[in-house]
């Protein structure tokens, strides 16, 4: 048997009712591997409201909390708050939202409990639109993708909104992508967050074969392709410092990544042009960031440079004042 | 029902992991997963990306919980020494 990558406990278990190839489902049971058995989910109404089970019945092995649409992160914030009251802080809380959840409805209550740095770990899982309702855009819906409140003809004419960048304008301790489809670098990321304190959020790409039209079958072939085509790149933002975690030295063109999925089915070459501009404006934006923030580390680290110039008005000697150790106090019997 | 949670009794209703043993989602399927032995090499990347999860591995032998797998076909996709192929039901 071959050496493990990823942790062997299961957290969850079969039987739930999300779709055949869910990338959601994938998503939660790599978080939980990294997370560990303590964590308590606050999950709001998103596909994974659903996909535990009928009541009696749960697919967690952890606590699980189900919010209002709009209130995790400050649902998040009081169980913290209340664990730490009760002297169970070392518990990590956990708001699991969908993209709905976290870039259009949860966002106010997101932003403000970020910006009082909560500690708490949130996680939007994205999977491009409001897909336990029927597939309907989202403000994380990509551009020209079909859904089905933009059909055919009327596509989504913006462009998706870039959530780990609006928390990273937050100045929290970390903030990070993942994808299912590199599950040792998706867990690396969870046991690096679970450990930290502060607000830390976690982006992760989960695949909808239901809404992006696809073979189920093909779930984490389409996830690679997104970020062998620098679409969806991995790095973390630590202490406002980011790093790319992994890329690929020669990206595949983002034609691949578009032309496997139904929904992006009438693209013309002028869109998808467009689109490979785009992701390559933002890849070389990352890069240079990386570059420029890994020279100012490098900067501070160096010692700083004596100047081989004399100085004009140079300092007065200092004279030599000679250390005399007192005398041991005489000894009386 | 009462159970002990962060060293807290708590009684009420609440749910329980179950879904393993009281779902029907196998009977979704419409094509389920079929090992070739021969060809196996055991290196767990199908147990990595189910997102069931519907697959242990026993030593180099893969075992298929069909109470639970709903057919999606990523196993036998990811699969690179080609050990998983999918059967229709029909035929299984």
């Amino acid at each position: 048997m071959a050496k493990l990558t990823i942790p062997s406990e299961e957290l969850m278990v079969g039987g739930h009712v999300a779709c055949p190839g869910c990338g959601a489902a994938l998503a939660m049971r790599l978080l939980l591997k990294g997370l560990g058995p303590k964590a308590v989910m606050v999950i709001p109404a998103c596909c994974w409201a659903v996909i535990p089970g009928a009541m009696p019945g749960t697919c967690l092995k952890v606590s699980t909390v189900f919010s209002s649409f709009e209130s995790t992160a400050a649902m998040a914030s009081g169980i913290k708050a209340g664990l730490r009251r009760t002297g169970r802080g070392d518990v990590p809380v956990v708001g699991f939202a969908g993209d709905g959840g976290t870039a259009d409805i949860g966002i106010q209550a997101l932003s403000g409990a970020a910006e009082r740095n909560e500690d708490f770990l949130y996680v939007c899982y994205d999977n491009e639109a409001y897909m336990n309702t029927g597939i309907q855009r989202s403000g994380s819906t990509p551009e020209y993708s079909w859904t089905t409140t933009t059909p055919r003809g009327l596509e989504k004419r913006t462009s998706k909104k870039d959530m780990p960048m609006i928390l990273d304008a937050h100045r929290i301790p970390y903030v990070a992508t993942a994808n299912p489809s590199f599950p040792e670098d998706f867990v690396a990321k969870a046991k690096k967050a679970a450990s930290l304190k502060g607000t830390r959020y976690l982006h992760i790409l989960a695949d909808c074969p239901t809404g992006w039209k696809h073979d189920p079958s093909q779930m984490v072939e389409v996830g690679r392709l997104a970020t062998m085509s620098h679409l969806f790149p991995l790095y973390e933002i630590e202490e406002g410092r980011l790093r790319i975690t992994w890329a690929p030295s020669n990206p595949v063109p983002v034609e691949k990544y578009l032309r496997a999925q139904g929904r992006f089915k009438d693209l013309t070459a002028e869109q998808i042009e467009e689109i490979q501009a785009e992701v390559k404006a933002r890849w070389e934006g990352l890069k240079a960031r990386e570059a420029r923030e890994k020279k100012a580390v490098e900067k501070e680290a160096a010692p700083p440079e004596v100047s081989a110039a004399p100085t004009p008005h140079p300092a007065a000697p200092v004279s030599e004042t000679v250390y005399v150790k007192p005398s041991p106090p005489l000894h009386f019997p | 029902m009462t159970v002990t949670l962060h060293n807290r009794r708590l009684t009420g209703p609440m749910a329980w992991t179950s879904t393993a043993d009281t779902s029907t989602a196998g009977s979704w399927r419409n094509q389920r997963p079929r090992l070739i032995p021969e060809k196996c090499t055991g290196c767990n990347v199908c147990w990595k990306f189910c997102p069931e999860p519907a697959i242990t591995i026993v030593g180099k032998k893969v075992d298929f919980e069909l109470d639970v797998c709903k057919g999606c076909g990523v196993c036998a996709e990811v699969c690179a020494p080609e050990a998983i192929e999918m059967v229709p039901e029909e035929s299984a």
